[in-house]
This record gives C-alpha cells, sequence and structure tokens, in this order.
C-alpha cells in the first residue's frame, strides 16, 4: 500500500521536477520541428499524407538512405577501433603531456566543418602533400572526416567509462593467472561495453546529421538524408519530401536509442580508490604507437590550418592575426572578427548555464533508481536534437515562433537557447552516470538522520557530482563555440559568432579574407583547447560518459 | 521506520520548480522585451533581409541614416535561394520590411508566391532598363546591381606549359582540357547555378549532353565557391591544380599580384551567365515607407559607386564610374547568356534533378 502511493507519488515528482526542462525542449524543438513536418502533410492546408508516402517510395531516396546508413555505421565503427586504444591511453595512463594531448583531441569536435573541409581539402586534393593517395572527392575521404571530427566523442566517453572501471578485478582474473588477452576478453571488454555503444551511438547521429562534410568532401556525389533536406528546403522548396525525410531520420534515431538503452542499463559500479594511474610500461608500447597514429591524424588538418593562417601572400607573417581587429578586406564582415568572438564567448557563457541547469535536472530523474521506463523516454526525449535536421529546426523557428506569447524570432536568446539544447544530452550523458553510480541507500540514511530533501542533495550528491557538473559545463561551452547549424540560421548581422564570421570570411573573394579565416579558425581551435584544458585542471574531466 | 521517499520527493520537485520556473519566466520575458524592441514598427529601423553576400562600407549606410534618420539594419539569411524560401515560408508574419539580394533565377518565385509589394521606384535610371523583369514581376522588384558569373583562367599556368588557354563553353569538353576543370555545384552554390543556366542557355536542348561530355572530360564539382577557388584553382588561397574555375568577372583584379599592375588571370566572357539582383517591399513590412526610400537611395549615386568594392558587382546605373582595376580587368560580359526569369522558375528544379542525375552517382 505505501509502496504503491510512494511510487505514484514518485512518478508525479518525476513529471513536475521535469516540466520546466520539457517545456523548454517543447518550445524549443518539438513545436518548430512539428510546425515545420505540418507544412509538408498539409501542404495547401488539407493533410495529405500521400505526398509524403509517395517521396519513399522514390528510387533517389532509397539511394540517400542507404547511403546514410553505411557511411555512418563505417565512419562509426572506425571512430571506434580508432579511439578505443586512445581512450586507454588517456585515460588509464599517466604521462606527462596527457592533459594537453586530452585538451587537443578534443578541438577537431568543435571546429566549423566549412573550415575542416577547406583544410582536409588541401591536404588530400592532388596537389596536396596526401594528393597520391587519390581520396578527394571519395566516399573514403567522407568517412575519414567524420572519423576525423568524432573519434574525440569516443575517447571521452570510454576513456571516462575506462576509468570508472574498478581495476582490481582485473588484478584478480591476472593473479589467477589470465594471460592480457583473456583479461581483456573476459573482463576490461565486457564492462566496457556500454559506454562504447553509448559512445558508438552518439558518434552515429553525429554522422547520419552530419551535413558541411558529406557535400565538402564529397564534392555533391554523395548525398545523406541531412543534404537532402537542405536542398529539398531551401532550394526546391518541396517542404513535402523534407518532412518524410525527417520523419524518416526520427525513426531511425528511436530505434537507435531503445538499442543502445537496452545495453547501456547494465551500469558498472564506479572506482573511488584514489590510486594513481599506472605509468606506460613496456607491454604498452603498440597502444602508444597507435595513440601516436591517431593524434598526428587528428592534428594533420589543424596543422594545415596554422600554415595557411601564418601565410600571406609569398611571405609569412602575422598580419592574418592582426587583421582579426578589422572587418576584413572590402567589409567582408559586419563587424570585427574579434567582436565575434566576444559574441560567441558570451553565448557559450548562456548557453552552457541553460544547457547546464537543464541538463542537471534530467541527469538528476534518469539517474534515479525508481525512475522506470518513464526516465528512459524522457533521456530518449533529449537526445532528439542531435539527429534530427537543424535545417529542419531552423526553419521551423521562422515559422512557429513568430507570434505573442512567443514572438521570439528576433530575440538575441535564441541562439543560446538553441545551442543549449545541442548540448543537453551531452550534459546529461556526463552528469547522469556519475548520479548513477551514488548508492540509493546514503540518501536514505541521510533522509532517516532528519536531512530535508536539499539537504540530501547538497551533502549527498553534490560532493560527488560537482566536479562532472564542471566538466559538462566546459563541454557544453565548448560545444556551443563551435555550433554552426542552427546559429547560422539565427545569427544576425549585428551579433554573429565566430563560426559564422568565418564562414563568410571564406565566402568572400581575396587572399586577405581567406588567410584571415585561417586564423580566426585557430583562434577558435586555441579557445575551445585552453577551456577543455582548464577543465581537465579541476582532474574531473573523466567522471562522465555521454 | 520507513523512509518517507515520496514526499521528499513531491517537495524536491516544488523546490527545483520553484528555482527553475522564474528563470524560464525570465528567458521568455527578456526575449519578448529584446524583440518588441526592434521591429515594432518603428519608423526609424529598418530591417532589410539580404542574402550572404550583403556588405556595405559604414559611411554609406550612415549618409542613409543623416538623410533620412533611418537606421538600416540588414539580416543575412543565406543565399539567394534560401532568403527567397524564406520569405515565402513566413509571408503572413514578415521577417523584414523588405528585402534586397534576390536573384533573377529566383525572382519569380518570390513574384507569384506574393511575397512582395508594388513599388517602382523613380530613381531607377534609364540605362538600367534593361535588367528589368518583365510581367508582374516589375512593379514588385527593382533592379539594383548585377555580376556575370564567367569561367577564369589562369593565365600563368597557360603560358608555363605554352598551351593556349580555353575560349568557350565548347573548349571545355576537348581532350586539351582534360581535368583542368572545376566549378561550384548547381545545388549548393549560386554561381555554380549561374553556370550551369550558362549552359542551358548556350546549349539549349542539348545541355545534358554537354554536361555528360564535361564530366566525362574530368570536370571537378564541389560544394561552394570556396572550395572551388581557394582549394582546387591553381591561381586561388590553396594553390590548387586546375586552372580553369567558374568564378566572376570581377574576380581577376583579385589576382594582380602584389607590387604589380596586372591579374594573372582572366575572365573568358563568351562564357558568361548574368546575375541580376534585386530590392523590393515586403508585403507586411512595418516599415514600408522606410525601404522605398532605401530602394531609391540604393539606386542613387553614392550606394552604387560603393557596389563594386563591398559586392564585387556591378552597378545597374552605367554612369557610374568603376574603380580603375575594374574598368581595365574587370569588363563585363559584351553577349551574356540570358534565360527568362519564368522559364527558370518553372524549370529550375526540374532541370537541378537532371542535373544531379549526371554529375553525381
Amino acid at each position: 500500500m505505501t509502496g504503491l502511493r510512494s511510487r505514484r507519488h514518485n512518478r508525479l515528482g518525476t513529471v513536475a521536477l521535469a516540466a520546466v526542462p520539457l517545456a523548454a525542449l517543447v518550445t524549443f524543438f518539438i513545436y518548430p520541428v512539428g510546425g515545420m513536418l505540418a507544412r509538408g502533410f498539409w501542404p495547401d492546408g488539407s493533410f495529405a499524407p500521400g505526398e509524403v508516402l509517395e517521396v519513399l517510395a522514390r528510387p533517389r531516396v532509397h539511394r540517400v538512405l542507404w547511403f546514410t546508413l553505411w557511411s555512418a555505421a563505417v565512419a562509426t565503427l572506425v571512430a571506434v577501433v580508432a579511439g578505443v586504444p586512445v581512450a586507454f591511453a588517456l585515460h588509464r595512463l599517466r604521462f606527462p603531456g596527457r592533459d594537453l594531448i586530452r585538451a587537443l583531441v578534443v578541438v577537431p569536435f568543435v571546429l566549423p566543418t566549412v573550415v575542416v573541409g577547406v583544410a582536409f581539402r588541401q591536404l588530400i586534393a592532388p596537389s596536396g602533400p596526401l594528393g597520391a593517395l587519390g581520396l578527394d572527392g571519395s566516399a573514403a575521404a567522407i568517412v575519414a572526416a567524420l572519423v576525423f571530427f568524432n573519434i574525440s566523442v569516443v575517447v571521452r566517453t570510454v576513456g571516462s567509462f575506462w576509468e570508472a572501471i574498478d581495476r582490481r578485478r582485473e588484478e584478480a582474473a591476472a593473479a589467477l593467472g589470465a594471460s592480457p588477452w583473456q583479461v581483456l576478453r573476459t573482463v576490461t571488454l565486457p564492462a566496457l561495453l556500454p559506454g562504447i555503444v553509448s559512445a558508438a551511438s552518439v558518434v552515429f547521429l553525429f554522422c547520419a546529421t552530419s551535413f558541411g562534410v558529406v557535400l565538402t568532401m564529397g564534392g555533391l556525389r554523395y548525398a545523406n538524408v541531412e543534404t537532402e533536406i537542405y536542398l529539398l528546403t531551401t532550394q526546391e522548396l518541396d517542404l513535402s519530401a523534407a518532412a518524410a525525410l525527417s520523419v524518416l531520420q526520427v525513426l531511425v534515431i528511436t530505434g537507435l536509442l531503445g538499442l543502445s538503452a537496452r545495453v547501456r542499463r547494465s551500469a558498472v559500479p564506479v572506482d573511488r580508490t584514489t590510486r594513481p594511474l599506472p605509468r606506460p610500461r613496456r607491454a604498452h608500447a603498440a597502444v602508444l604507437i597507435w595513440t601516436a597514429a591517431v593524434v598526428v591524424f587528428l592534428m594533420a588538418p589543424i596543422a594545415s590550418l596554422v600554415i595557411a593562417s601564418l601565410r600571406r601572400g609569398e611571405g609569412w607573417g602575422l598580419e592574418n592575426y592582426r587583421a582579426l581587429g578589422t572587418t576584413g578586406d572590402r567589409n567582408a564582415l559586419l563587424v570585427p572578427a574579434t567582436e565575434g568572438l566576444l559574441n560567441s564567448l558570451g553565448i557559450a557563457l548562456v548557453a552552457s548555464s541553460l544547457a547546464l541547469v537543464f541538463g542537471s535536472v534530467v541527469a538528476f530523474l534518469v539517474s534515479r533508481p525508481a525512475g522506470g521506463r518513464l526516465t528512459g523516454v524522457l533521456d530518449g526525449l533529449f537526445m532528439l536534437p542531435l539527429g534530427v535536421s537543424a535545417v529542419t529546426v531552423g526553419f521551423g523557428f521562422l515559422i512557429t515562433l513568430d507570434r505573442p506569447p512567443l514572438d521570439l524570432r528576433s530575440s538575441a536568446l535564441l541562439i543560446p537557447i538553441a545551442q543549449a539544447m545541442v548540448a543537453l544530452p551531452l550534459v546529461v550523458r556526463t552528469v547522469g552516470p556519475v548520479l548513477r553510480s551514488i548508492e540509493d541507500r546514503q540518501r536514505q540514511a541521510a533522509s532517516s538522520l532528519g536531512a530535508g530533501p536539499f539537504r540530501v542533495l547538497l551533502t549527498v550528491d553534490l560532493p560527488v557530482a560537482w566536479r562532472s557538473l564542471l566538466a559538462a559545463a566546459g563541454f557544453a561551452f565548448a560545444v556551443s563555440l563551435g555550433e554552426f547549424g542552427a546559429t547560422s540560421f539565427l545569427a544576425r548581422d549585428d551579433r554573429p559568432t565566430l563560426p559564422v564570421v568565418i564562414y563568410r570570411l571564406i565566402g568572400h573573394p581575396g587572399a586577405a579574407n581567406f588567410g584571415m579565416a585561417m586564423a580566426a579558425s585557430v583562434v577558435l581551435a586555441a579557445t575551445t583547447a585552453a577551456v577543455m584544458f582548464a577543465v581537465q585542471r579541476l582532474r574531473v574531466g573523466s567522471i562522465g560518459a555521454f | 521506520m520507513r523512509i518517507p521517499r515520496s514526499r521528499s520527493w513531491s517537495s524536491l520537485s516544488s523546490i527545483a520548480l520553484s528555482s527553475l520556473g522564474p528563470l524560464l519566466a525570465l528567458t521568455l520575458l527578456t526575449s519578448c522585451g529584446s524583440s518588441a524592441g526592434s521591429d515594432n514598427g518603428d519608423p526609424k529601423t529598418l530591417v532589410v533581409a539580404t542574402h550572404d553576400s550583403w556588405a556595405m562600407s559604414k559611411d554609406v549606410l550612415a549618409d542613409f541614416k543623416k538623410q533620412t534618420g533611418i537606421t538600416v539594419k540588414a539580416q543575412p539569411q543565406g543565399d539567394a535561394g534560401a532568403l527567397t524560401n524564406k520569405l515565402v515560408l513566413t509571408k503572413h508574419s514578415p521577417l523584414a520590411d523588405g528585402v534586397y539580394g534576390i536573384d533573377n533565377s529566383f525572382a519569380s518565385r518570390a513574384v507569384d508566391e506574393g511575397v512582395l509589394s508594388a513599388y517602382s521606384s523613380k530613381a531607377l535610371v534609364k540605362s538600367a532598363d534593361a535588367f528589368e523583369l518583365e510581367g508582374q514581376g516589375a512593379d514588385k522588384l527593382t533592379p539594383v546591381d548585377y555580376s556575370d558569373v564567367c569561367v577564369n583562367v589562369d593565365d600563368t599556368w597557360f603560358a608555363a606549359r605554352k598551351l593556349p588557354a580555353p575560349k568557350s563553353l565548347e573548349d571545355l569538353t576537348e581532350p586539351a582540357y582534360k581535368g583542368l576543370f572545376v566549378t561550384p555545384g548547381a545545388t549548393t552554390s549560386s554561381p555554380g547555378l549561374a553556370f550551369l543556366l550558362a549552359t542551358i542557355g548556350a546549349e539549349g536542348a542539348g545541355w545534358q549532353e554537354y554536361w555528360e561530355k564535361l564530366m566525362a572530360n574530368g570536370a571537378k564539382v564541389t560544394a561552394g565557391w570556396s572550395d572551388a577557388y581557394e582549394v582546387d584553382f591553381t591561381a586561388g588561397g590553396g594553390k590548387g591544380d586546375r586552372p580553369i574555375v567558374t568564378s566572376y568577372s570581377s574576380s581577376p583584379p583579385f589576382t594582380i599580384p602584389e607590387g604589380e599592375t596586372h591579374p594573372t588571370t582572366h575572365a573568358l566572357l563568351d562564357t558568361c551567365f548574368r546575375q541580376v539582383e534585386y530590392a523590393g517591399v515586403l508585403k507586411g513590412s512595418k516599415n514600408p515607407e522606410g525601404m522605398r526610400k532605401f530602394i531609391d537611395f540604393m539606386l542613387g549615386r553614392e550606394f552604387q559607386a560603393a557596389l563594386p568594392d563591398n559586392m564585387y558587382v556591378y552597378p545597374v546605373d552605367s554612369s557610374v564610374a568603376l574603380p580603375k582595376a575594374w574598368a581595365t580587368f574587370a569588363k563585363v560580359a559584351p553577349n551574356p547568356v540570358a534565360i527568362d526569369a519564368d522559364d527558370i522558375t518553372e524549370h529550375r528544379t526540374e532541370w537541378l534533378r537532371e542535373w544531379r542525375d549526371i554529375t553525381s552517382q
């Protein structure tokens, strides 16, 4: 009797606490996307689902769907295979320079695709240093770029998981006579699986919704669902077809999340022993060489950016960096690039605060031990913004948030809100596992000793979770710094972010503007690395998993 | 002694709600406040939706403010296609007071969808008549500037190999120029679309066959103009390996080396498609009078003269002098390829789909 009532209360409590972030999700994501879908399903005011279904039968749509699935799957697989050993080296070993490498590895994830596209292509174009490989314009180039962007996701997620696994289990297995290979196969990998699956599902979503990479690297020869939605919406205004593809996206995400939630459920107890990590031994040589190779792969395009940013005409110098205080050659920009950086920092501050507040609430809810299926649905709902087309969301903003009480189209707050929606799932995936690792009996004990709910939160949850909260804030900050998809739909001339500034510069003729775009990209990369490095210094970066 | 978790739960949520609720309310309030300030029909501000290439010197816009008391707020909305489609989607609650940057390949869609209200500026000079739209679009959109999208070649490259540079669209399919041409794609780039239209205008019904030959001759398609010019073009920022590129007739002056007087590239004036850019008053505009004044101002000598340096386009007023390097090295095409705006609107999607099938796998 008491138990039943308490469970019902529990559920009521969940719903009440979830109300605020849910209201934000509905207002700033579901309502706009729904608005765009409605335009597709009701093309002339009357319901015509036939047109949408007809689109799904087009052979081109099948090709596009097939390419989306296989390119994202291959990229995810390669990113996992490449990233897992790096995760081991950076999160299970201790060596000088490790924190710096951890920070650098995150940089690709937040670089604007338009810049990485150019940097990558300068390497693999037939005239570039890697031209002999013949990769330019191939599907392999698309996959390579997708891997480039997403390795950091694997390294961080799997790495943090790995760090959390109690090492004593492996040591026990070894002491009982298991070979290193047996330990890996029978103890380490099974424990690691939830982390790998969690990383893989996020990476798959990022790859399946990538836009700039597919267009730039593939030279328009390939199309995925995202680029197709872009073309159908912005060029052909075929909203029925765009709606069909958006529905397809939602279906794929739902299936994927259901699948990954099943595996992630088996959480591993977090290791809170404070033994220092071991230094590398000879047995780690292969892993370290692999890590070095992956870091070189990640740094090569960034190095080519740095070199391009220092080139001016036939000579070398810092002119491109000095030019960042100007509006570019022939007023390519409406405000100086430095102002773009300041805007980016300001917006990122607001966006990461929003993502952190809402994200912690959601993480708190999904980590409740008695949550049941409801929390799973909640977790999935907040992952949706990662997997739905930014074009659909951006156009949706324009057509739904246009009248009171939600007349927000020209509001300066719309950009940080949109970015917060993108960063929120990452906050949930960073803070959630840590909260989940807290024994509920500790809270019950505190409660029985007379602590109020707020006091319990303060004395039991916060001491364990605060570091992961800071880490999540740092990551949300970096995500916001690099966000371009939704931002480019909302940014206005008087307050462009740095990625928008870079995009404008690179689209304007003249070597001076090109050099400035490169310099601005390096500044963006350095700012991101600095933020990530500062977060590492808090010695938290690794507790969570996204 | 059961622990009353349920009670702690609901009170916890009420604590959280009481602290989060105001935060969201604050968010909504401040955002409503800021939007009300900017477009609540304030006659002193004019919001103009533009394409992404919008650029104008502060001095010129300050002069407009001095003359009329109106501050212009430009809001870039994507390329000409995205700009037009956003206006169509939001026609019941317009994004801005006016629009600048709809070009002749999207003009008919904007006119047919009824997003514009009529205005014929008295400031339009006689020489600009040729740029006016035909039919009902004529009193809705006012031509402001134009540009010629042409094939550009790297003279230094061809001179070094003692190979004559190509001259026409037909030349690009010759074996001598195999693997030398790069163009931005028609579906993702506005000069790319212009180049496709140039080939359709020049080749007529045989344009698909032309593109098959072009692709068979090793033409490369990139996503955007910057990919083609800055990565693949031999005379661009990235020192690529293709000496023939789709760009503008105004591009060559940008390749004048430091300390020299001649550019290292030139535009093939027989391969050009003319893009005309228009301005108009949006239906439902909160400041139609301000936009009409701004259209007049855009046709005035000061704005027209500032166009080449800011947006790399030619003024529609032919009596306005061009910058010195332009007058010599950025001549306009004497006979550009032309396609009727209505024709483009009618066939664009079909042409783009056919083009996509020819150029992709």
